[in-house]
């Protein structure tokens, strides 16, 4: 038996936007929330500001390395490199 | 420099491209670790421990996949042995986090609280400086599987389905945690543009 969809509110919508947002929602259900972002302003501007958090966060880099966290992992390359080879 | 250029340089022996990955790639290994690990000192080690090995069978590094998810290998596999919590089914709990505070939508579910755009017109994220930070912030406060996941598929951009193999989830989990840390984010973003506390 198919579920018959009902419109989507808001409160579900934002529910559904990062699937939508990656191309992961089923058909039915992307269907049902281009519907009502048609018919609701705020709804879009929450998108917008989903689809921006995700492209900045590809400008992110995860932490600022430590002066002594690199200090430490040069030493480990040093070390290796002056290892004998046949280590 | 690219990932593969550096590659070439480090096979070389060359520091100056090694501490270039390092500097590129060591936070996320971190943040990736700490899924495994329960402190971020053992984070710290089994990134380090990820490092070394990486130098010792660079060379049999074979590009047939990216340098990065080959480097992430190394770690979940280290992460995963070392790992003092035996490896961990994520909680995916389906009463936690809803993506916005339910007062913000009347009884029908329709907002009575609704969003005011992050920029007028600024969409440009190379102007948008501000905006980095406070996206960088609000991942640093995610619970760690969030962190996790969003870390790898939108700051390091792989696909759901790597962060599924990578991390041994389902695809839908995958989906589950990032629509979950995604949502935090723009929360608190939201929270700290507007000064409240999240
Ligand atoms: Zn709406």
């Amino acid at each position: 038996m198919k579920i018959r969809s009902h419109p989507v509110v808001c409160r579900e919508a934002i529910e559904l936007m990062s699937d939508y947002l990656d191309g992961s929602l089923s058909r039915r259900d992307t269907r049902r929330l281009e519907e009502h972002l048609a018919i609701c302003p705020p709804c879009r501007t929450y998108l917008a500001q989903m689809r921006l958090v995700i492209s900045v966060s590809g400008s992110v880099s995860p932490d600022d390395l430590s002066p002594e966290a690199l200090d430490d992992l040069v030493e480990v390359f040093r070390r290796y490199r002056d290892e004998p080879e046949s280590s | 420099m690219n990932d593969l250029e550096l590659v070439d340089r480090l096979l070389e022996g060359d520091e100056r491209a090694f501490t270039d990955l390092v500097t590129r790639y060591h936070g996320t290994l971190v943040r990736v670790a700490r899924y495994y690990v329960r402190t971020p000192a053992s984070a710290e080690d089994v990134a380090q421990e990820t490092w070394l090995a990486v130098l010792r069978s660079l060379s049999s590094f074979e590009q047939r996949s990216s340098f990065k998810t080959w480097l992430l290998r190394i770690l979940v596999n280290r992460a995963r042995s070392s790992g003092t919590r035996e490896f961990r089914t994520v909680p995916v709990d389906p009463t936690s986090g809803s993506a916005v505070a339910a007062s913000r939508f009347d009884e029908g579910g329709f907002w009575c609280e609704p969003p005011v755009p992050f920029t007028d017109s600024v969409d440009d994220r190379l102007v948008n400086e501000p905006l980095v930070h406070l996206v960088r912030e609000a991942i640093a406060q995610l619970p760690e599987p969030q962190q996790a996941v969003i870390t790898l598929r939108d700051v390091e951009g792989l696909s759901t389905s790597e962060v599924a193999d990578l991390l041994e989830l389902s695809d839908a989990n995958v989906r589950v945690i990032l629509h979950r840390a995604r949502s935090r984010v723009r929360a608190d973003v939201e929270a700290r543009r507007e000064g409240r506390s999240v």
